[in-house]
């Protein structure tokens, strides 16, 4: 897939003294659907509204192919965006704020009202559309949102945080229906959110951020397994640190001998990092490493959840039938099962 | 059981706390002090409607207080034309003259506050809250501090005597006001939207006509009902601008009511024509009270 559709290039915006994006390029590849995540303050929004138009960089370069937007306003660039609190006109009906952006488009009235009602039905709330946004759920009028911000078949489309104001179990039905829709129009899309799962269930690839710069970006895959650095270790999924000692490139730790990735660190004490799944355990009484202390049944999987002699807490991710032995108060020893791994100056 | 679930029903009378002393005292004072603030309000207005019920010529200072003897409204259709005692100046032709300006100017300012109140709050630009401030400087410049000026400045432009020129004067003297109510409204509506109509493809015009425009129905109540019983109440600019005029406006008209003869006062037809004069506002406050109390508060409490 070449990734030269959208290109941003160099984005740098500071609000006052506090920098909200440091230095960041992306490439998007049409009909792709990217990801940035990060916490809260990272600059995933900021770079969003950057490329939305709806402010200005102070550096920096946006294209999208060979059209320059850097300078275009946001009501030229053709963008449709979905913001996290629905943002839906209160004074326009359902199909009214769907054909909108139709309408700013000079299109005729019947075609927009028939676009509105292809979109309306896409999203299953063709039977809403006479009603006013204050008449709807959350849910549905984030789907009105999304069927506005496609009614005008965007260039790219923008979502930021759409799902964050709705609960878990809406939540989770709407991301499948904006990849379903994303996949079946094939619209190029930015989505932002903070929530990993979101994220990773979705995305063709996620970009992580932190501190106004972009860490990482690889498809959801490479991210888990093969973080770059110690910050998408420790924030992508849930990671172990424990004690360890490095030697050359080499780590010792739980009585193995495992190679390191990252090569910048000095030698002596490090911490490891270690996905619980590579976690394993086994019960023992005379070398024990650790002692459970609870076991979270998590249907086909249970996550067992050890604490080393030093206080240290390990979490070993274990298939349930598998992890029944694993009762707390009884003391396992730890195997590693993995070969590389990352590590950081502790 | 039934006996059982009876006897224990809380009392609500045996359960409320006794008040001390002090509270009793403060409970008395809050009271009297409501009842003397309700009497210094309502007596006006009591004396207004019972002299207006007692004729032209049965009203005296010694019996202003007193309830009609019998009702007796002539002095109703009197105010209202002049009759033969104020010939020259019809109430009723005064007030519909004073409507006309009042709405206009009323429309006016409401019109432009909410423009100016727009970009104030949405389409801020360099230097926006610096000039938003200079225009906050006009509502505490009082009127009689102009004055002079003022009329210099009608005369010279030979738009005095004119009832346009009291529009002129209520528009721009109504600006800032109508302006920081329409900005604190605007201010409460998400920036979201704004934005949604942005990546529509709509204008900042058209956002403004299109989206907040209609939902600025709250605002534009609190700023009519502002302006309308402002430019009605006027009696400044009505006899300065337009050289007190009798004719021009209701504050001026009604003046001539209490002035106008040289050798009686008429106490009954002037509690006639002042409220009469005070109707078109009390209407105003009676159906939009409530959307003025709610489009007040609009912007300053959290939806």
């Amino acid at each position: 897939m070449s990734q030269n559709y959208l290109k941003v290039k160099g984005l740098s915006k500071k609000f006052g003294n506090v920098v909200a994006l440091n230095n960041f390029s992306l490439e998007v590849a049409r009909g792709e659907l990217v990801t940035l995540l990060g916490p809260s303050g990272c600059g995933k929004t900021t770079a969003l509204r950057l490329v939305a138009g709806l402010e200005r960089q102070d550096s920096g370069t946006i294209f999208l192919e060979s059209r320059d937007l850097t300078l275009i306003p946001a009501h030229h660039r053709n963008m449709g965006m979905v913001f996290q609190a629905y943002s839906l006109f209160p004074n326009l009906t359902v199909a009214e704020n769907v054909a909108f952006g139709l309408q700013m488009r000079k299109v005729d009235r019947s075609a927009r009202i028939k676009k509105a009602h292809e979109l309306l039905d896409l999203v299953g709330l063709d039977s809403q559309s006479a009603r006013f946004p204050h008449q709807l759920s959350g849910g549905q009028q984030q789907r009105v949102a999304l069927a506005r911000a496609l009614a005008f078949e965007p260039e790219i489309l923008l979502l930021d945080e759409p799902l964050s104001a709705l609960d878990a179990q809406v939540r989770s039905n709407l991301r499948e229906e904006i990849r379903r829709l994303q996949l079946s129009l094939g619209t190029t899309t930015l989505f932002v959110t903070h929530d990993q799962e979101e994220a990773m269930s979705i995305s063709d690839r996620v970009g992580v951020m932190n501190e106004g710069r972009l860490e990482q970006i690889d498809t959801p895959d490479d991210l888990y397994n093969h973080p770059k650095n110690v910050f998408i270790a420790n924030f992508v999924g849930l990671m172990n640190q424990v004690s360890g000692t490095k030697t050359g490139k080499s780590v010792s730790v739980f009585g193995a001998n495992l190679k390191v990735k990252n090569e910048v660190v000095t030698d002596g004490r490090v911490l490891v990092y270690i996905r619980p799944e590579f976690v394993e355990l086994e019960c023992t009484e005379s070398d024990a490493d650790a002692k459970v202390i609870s076991r979270l049944f998590l249907g086909s999987v249970s996550q067992v959840i050890c604490q080393l002699n030093d206080g240290t807490i390990v979490h070993s991710l274990l298939s349930s039938r598998m992890s029944a032995e694993f009762a707390p108060g009884i003391r396992v020893k730890i195997r590693v099962n993995e070969d590389e791994v990352l590590v950081s100056n502790g | 059981m039934t006996a059982e679930l009876l006897e224990k029903k809380p009392n609500p009378i045996a359960n409320k706390r006794k008040r001390s002393g002090k509270e009793q005292f403060w409970l008395i004072f809050r009271y009297t002090s409501l009842t003397f603030i309700w009497f210094l309000i309502v007596m006006p207005i009591y004396v207004l409607v019972v002299n207006s019920l007692k004729g032209v010529k049965d009203v005296y200072l010694v019996n202003a207080f007193d309830l009609p003897k019998s009702l007796d409204f002539s002095a109703w259709p009197i105010s209202w034309s002049g009759g033969d005692y104020f010939s020259a100046f019809s109430l009723g032709e005064s007030m519909t003259r004073t409507l006309f300006f009042v709405v206009q100017s009323s429309l006016i300012s409401a019109i432009i506050g909410s423009i100016n109140g727009y970009v104030f709050a949405k389409w801020k630009f360099p230097g926006s809250n610096i000039v938003f401030t200079l225009f906050l400087f006009g509502m505490f410049i009082p009127y009689q501090a102009v004055m002079i000026p003022l009329v210099q400045l009608v005369t010279n432009m030979g738009v005095n005597k004119s009832i346009y020129v009291l529009v002129m004067a209520h528009v721009i003297y109504g600006i800032p006001i109508c302006t920081l109510i329409f900005r604190n409204y605007y201010a409460s509506i998400p920036d979201e939207l704004i934005e949604a109509g942005l990546v529509d493809k709509a204008s900042r015009i058209r956002i403004y006509r299109s989206i907040i425009l209609p939902l600025s129905l709250p605002a534009f109540v609190v700023v009519l009902i502002w302006q309308f019983t402002s430019a009605w109440n006027d009696f400044l600019f009505a006899i300065f601008l337009t050289g007190g005029s009798p004719k021009l406006s209701v504050a001026t008209t009604t003046l001539n009511f209490i002035t106008g003869s040289s050798n009686q006062v008429f106490y009954g037809l002037n509690m006639t024509a002042s409220l009469i004069v005070s109707l078109p506002t009390l209407v105003v406050y009676i159906f939009l009270g409530r959307y003025f109390l709610r489009g007040l508060l609009s912007g300053s409490l959290k939806g």
